[in-house]
């Protein structure tokens, strides 16, 4: 019989990994994001261009995406402007339904809330979890701060950028090591996300409000003007969507159970050759 | 090992066929946020209120919207919402050139006082370059010319317990079939008498023209474009916003948006 595959050396040890702190706000997130990215791509539809600058420009051109139909010989078709070089998206972005009845808008109905054109209500599922958003925000940043996460797991550290390379090398093949805490990549990733894009977002968000314009004037020169960072506040949502898309990829190539688990119990299953420390658990 | 991929690689498959019919169900189970009243919406609002409450006390009331120069007015000040109110009312003052046009302030005032274009005209005035920024997320900047709100209020001596000024305008912004809606929007009395609050009778060194809300309209540069009335007649002030049109203290605020508007 296949002796070795009852070896306890086939299994590392089970370690405490997250922080009680750490589950909660993910979970509170993968919520937040949810909702935020939806009811955003309905507040996009109402003006589906993105300029670069103060003000948007009907006179003149400073837009760098429009997404719309238009009336073609054979119909009307949808198409997305990029820097000037168009694109036909029929079917998907500036026109989708069915054939019969096609739907005029720039984002499909499936990926919006709610699926029909309803500003109104996009900006008040938007506002209400942009508030939780940032709540959980101070809540991780100050857990974060107090536990040590951000120390040991956020910030990219000397060694980490010496082990990048091969860190990199070995998650395009695929073969992850399930150490204690995380690898170079991982850190460089969450760094990323939680120290720039989720600030980012935040602030080009409130870059939108006159009200905070008149408070905070140095926010709108950060960003480069209103309508600029309207549209970086767009691209920060396409890369949060982004890393939404490799991190599920990732959590499930390198063991979506043990993954999952770890970010409810935060219990985590390491590789064989992880020493065990007294506090561990077989 | 190759095996053990393999199965990865289903997992990965599975898993795009899971996020494939996520796709196709859409966010249709979100809907019933759009019924108006629906409780869980009502929570959804409060956030609104927390905004409103939390910019009155993090900016200061005097602080000013950024302006500009003049080199950036690249364009004119586009048109939206109601261009060409058809109500007989406002067609009347609009063949006369707004002769008999009169701006009152009425409500809880010391006493009501009105105004012919010429006596506002004749008033000191403010000009301001000034963004102004579309709900629908679009802005525009232009040169607004006009009469600061808060020197007529204080003519017109405002009442201890008045809350909020209600701006009544000429425009029809929506016909139904019991007849015309007529476009109304309030704010309160800090956004009324902030120092860029004009009632804006010149456009980009112009009169005012009728697209953009002629004879006069009123500028709250901290707010949204849906808080800046155009075919504006009659300033109430009002201790309570509840009696006003469905209750929410303006039509687009009827219709869902945000009352304060600054967000």
């Amino acid at each position: 019989m296949n002796a070795e595959k009852t070896t306890p050396a086939t299994k590392g040890p089970l370690v405490y990994r997250q922080s009680i702190w750490t589950r909660l706000t993910h979970w509170s997130w993968v919520i937040c994001l949810f909702f935020l990215l939806f009811s955003g791509l309905q507040i996009f539809n109402a003006h589906p261009t993105l300029y670069i600058g103060q003000q948007s420009g009907f006179e003149f051109d400073n837009a760098i995406l429009d997404i719309r139909a238009v009336n073609t010989p054979e119909g009307p078709r949808g198409q997305t402007t990029v820097f000037g070089q168009t694109f036909d998206t029929t079917g998907v972005l500036g026109m989708s339904g069915s054939a019969v009845r096609p739907d005029f808008v720039a984002f499909p109905g499936a990926v919006t809330i709610p699926s029909f054109r309803d500003l109104a209500t996009g900006r008040v599922v938007h506002f209400f979890f942009g508030w939780i958003f940032v709540g959980t925000m101070f809540v991780w940043f100050v857990a974060s701060v107090l536990n040590g996460h951000i120390e040991r797991d956020i910030i990219p550290k000397k060694g980490d950028w010496r082990g990048l390379p091969g860190d990199i090398w070995n998650h395009l093949r695929f073969r992850i090591h399930h150490g204690r805490r995380y690898s170079p990549l991982q850190k460089l990733t969450y760094f990323m996300v939680f120290v720039v894009l989720f600030p980012a977002v935040i602030l080009t968000g409130l870059c939108m409000s006159p009200g905070m314009n008149a408070g905070f004037p140095w926010l709108l020169d950060l960003f480069g003007g209103r309508q600029t960072a309207r549209t970086i506040h767009f691209i920060a949502m396409a890369l949060l969507v982004l890393f939404f898309v490799v991190h599920v990829i990732m959590v499930i190539v390198s063991g979506p159970l043990n993954n999952l688990r770890s970010m409810i119990t935060g219990r985590y299953r390491t590789s064989p050759d992880t020493p065990i420390q007294e506090k561990d658990k077989p | 090992m190759s095996k053990l991929i393999l199965n990865r690689r289903k997992l990965i498959l599975g898993g795009s066929a899971v996020g494939a019919g996520l796709a196709m169900t859409g966010c249709k189970p979100f809907d019933f946020l759009a019924r108006r009243g629906d409780p869980i919406r009502e929570v959804m609002e409060s956030a609104n209120v927390l905004t409103y409450r939390a910019q009155r006390a993090l900016i200061g009331e005097q602080v000013l919207s950024p302006e500009y120069s003049e080199s950036e007015i690249r364009q004119g000040m586009k048109p939206n919402g109601s261009t060409e109110p058809t109500t007989a009312e406002y067609n009347f003052l609009r063949m006369a050139n707004f002769e008999p046009y009169r701006l009152t302030i009425k409500g809880m005032v010391e006493r009501e006082v009105s105004y012919s274009l010429a006596e506002l005209r004749n008033m000191p005035s403010r000009t301001q370059i000034t963004r102004h920024d579309c709900v629908e997320g679009w802005s525009c900047i232009a040169k607004w010319t006009g009469t600061q709100l808060g020197a007529l209020l204080d003519e017109a001596g405002v009442k201890d317990g008045a809350r909020y000024c209600v701006y009544h305008c000429f425009d029809n912004i929506q016909r139904t079939l019991s007849g015309d809606i007529l476009y109304y929007t309030s704010s309160d009395l800090v956004d009324a008498y902030h120092p860029q609050t004009i009632l804006a009778y010149g456009l980009n060194d112009e009169t005012l023209p009728v697209s953009n809300g002629a004879p006069v309209r009123l500028r709250i540069e901290r707010a949204l474009g849906y808080k800046q009335p155009k075919y504006l007649h009659t300033i109430e002030l009002v201790d309570d916003l509840s009696k006003i049109g469905l209750g929410k203290g303006g039509y687009w605020e009827d219709n869902g948006y945000d009352w304060y508007g600054g967000i």
